[in-house]
């Protein structure tokens, strides 16, 4: 009898990234619309940073309410964020069962996942980053309340990785529960 | 295949109990199956709608664990396994075919049936090698760029047969292999997974509703309400067979 050896062997990364990559290029425009939210969220975010960051001459605006106001950027942020990806992971349990079928382990799928979110992380946030920010710093330029340069620069690798952080977080809680779920189960789920 | 000597058991279950939901609601979906399949054999699994075909397919593939009872697949208690070694064993051991297809919808034919071979260890180029070949003897070896979408129900499905055969599976899984496909094309499908079944000896497990199945059966299950209701050999089919012509 051909008795089965077990080893415990997992593809290459490439693997995970072509099937990542695959998944991006055909889905494009689906990719765009969340990256769209992610972006979004970030150049709102990016738009209050640059506004504390401002050299204050007229405070129109006491701290408690900047607080708020970057508070607030967070948190919406954070809900487009998860919504779009927690929905790009559960329209994908069909997927997700069947390369399970093929011999996935479970944390190739996460791999998956993951990269999928770096690379729209990064795509949505740095662009949203760039916008949000530019557009405070000429909306205060024309106020007359030019920003300082070097902290427009920070406040774009800040939202950025923000950005980047909460896509990849906001993807691999539902891609590590969906690949942990029996096979049979991901198969079922239409929705 | 046929001589009782040689039969050897690639598939064992005992006493298998799968129960889905708690109380009141609960369905016992399969209630005590203890079956042997055998090495090289084309079984097929026949019973009404919602008697457990699938549910004995999603157990013997390792797909979901049973309530109470075993599993084994080439002697090893598949409830014993880890999540890898599971992974393994669909990797290596079985092959998937589904009424839907289930193809990858984002990757090409030949990415579908290479995508098995790299989880295997496979380099890139002796995968597309062995792919091409594959999707040859499927028929489908000039239509191997082509996406799921742009592929015919029976094309699909037959990407669906050279995909399961990527590593050299011991056992072919399928559940309802024609459900979706016209009675010509379903023909085709239930031929080349017979000829798949005599010429590479791999054994085939096929969950159906299917008539057309039962000419080219060595053995047929008979489930009702979970159970095993029924085991008819490819003898005794002939017999009644001719019985029936006879009269
Ligand atoms: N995930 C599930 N949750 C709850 N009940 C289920 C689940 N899967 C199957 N069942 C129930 O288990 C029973 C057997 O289902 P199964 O899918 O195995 O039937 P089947 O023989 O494959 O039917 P069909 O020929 O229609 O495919 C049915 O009564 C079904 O309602
Ligand atoms: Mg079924």
């Amino acid at each position: 009898m051909n008795q089965t050896q077990f080893k415990n062997l997992d593809p290459p990364l490439r693997v995970a990234w072509g099937q990542a990559l695959a998944s991006i290029r055909v889905r494009f425009l689906r990719m765009l619309i969340t990256s769209l939210g992610v972006a979004l969220g970030i150049a709102f975010f990016c738009s209050m940073q640059t506004l504390r960051l401002a050299p204050q001459k007229d405070s129109t605006q006491s701290p408690e309410q900047m607080q708020w106001l970057i508070g607030t950027s967070l948190v919406m942020c954070l809900v487009g964020v998860t919504n779009s990806m927690l929905m790009s992971v559960t329209e994908r349990y069909r997927e997700i069962g069947t390369i399970k079928c093929l011999g996935a382990s479970d944390t190739f799928i996460v791999k998956v996942f993951f990269f999928e979110a770096i690379l729209l992380g990064f795509i949505g946030s740095l662009s949203g980053a760039i916008i949000g920010t530019a557009l405070m710093a000429i909306t205060m330029l024309v106020l007359g309340n030019p920003p300082i340069f070097v902290s427009t620069l920070q406040v774009v690798v800040l939202g950025t990785s923000v950005g980047i952080v909460m896509t990849v977080l906001a993807a691999i809680a539902p891609a590590v529960q969906a690949a942990r779920m029996p096979a049979a189960a991901a198969l079922r789920m239409d929705i | 295949m046929s001589s009782v000597a040689d039969k050897e058991v690639v598939v064992r279950t005992v006493d298998v109990v799968k129960q889905y939901g708690e109380g009141e609601a609960a369905v016992r979906a399969l209630n005590g199956v203890t079956c042997e399949i055998f090495n090289g054999e084309y079984l097929s699994i026949m019973g009404p709608s919602g008697s457990g075909k699938s549910t004995l397919f999603n157990m013997i593939g390792g797909l979901d664990k049973p309530n109470e009872g075993s599993v084994f697949v080439n002697s090893v208690d598949i409830a014993q396994l880890t999540a890898k070694e599971l992974a393994f064993l669909r990797c290596h051991t079985i092959g998937y075919i589904f009424q839907t297809f289930n193809l990858i919808t984002v990757r090409t034919a030949l990415e579908n049936v290479t995508l098995p071979m790299l989880f295997a260890g496979l380099t890139p180029d002796e995968a597309e090698e062995r792919g091409m070949k594959l999707l040859t003897t499927v028929g489908l070896g000039h239509r191997f760029h082509h996406r799921p979408s742009e592929l015919s129900g029976g094309q699909q499905q037959r990407v669906a047969i050279a995909r399961s055969l990527a590593n050299n599976p011991s056992i072919i899984l399928a559940d309802e292999p024609t459900g979706n496909l016209d009675l010509k094309t379903g023909q085709e499908i239930i031929d080349l997974l017979r000829s798949l079944n005599q010429e590479r000896g791999v054994t085939i497990i096929s969950a159906t509703h299917d008539h057309k199945m039962l000419d080219v059966s060595d053995r047929i299950f008979h489930i009702r309400d979970g159970v095993l209701a029924l085991v008819e050999t490819r003898d005794e089919l002939d017999r009644s067979k001719a019985t029936a012509s006879g009269s």
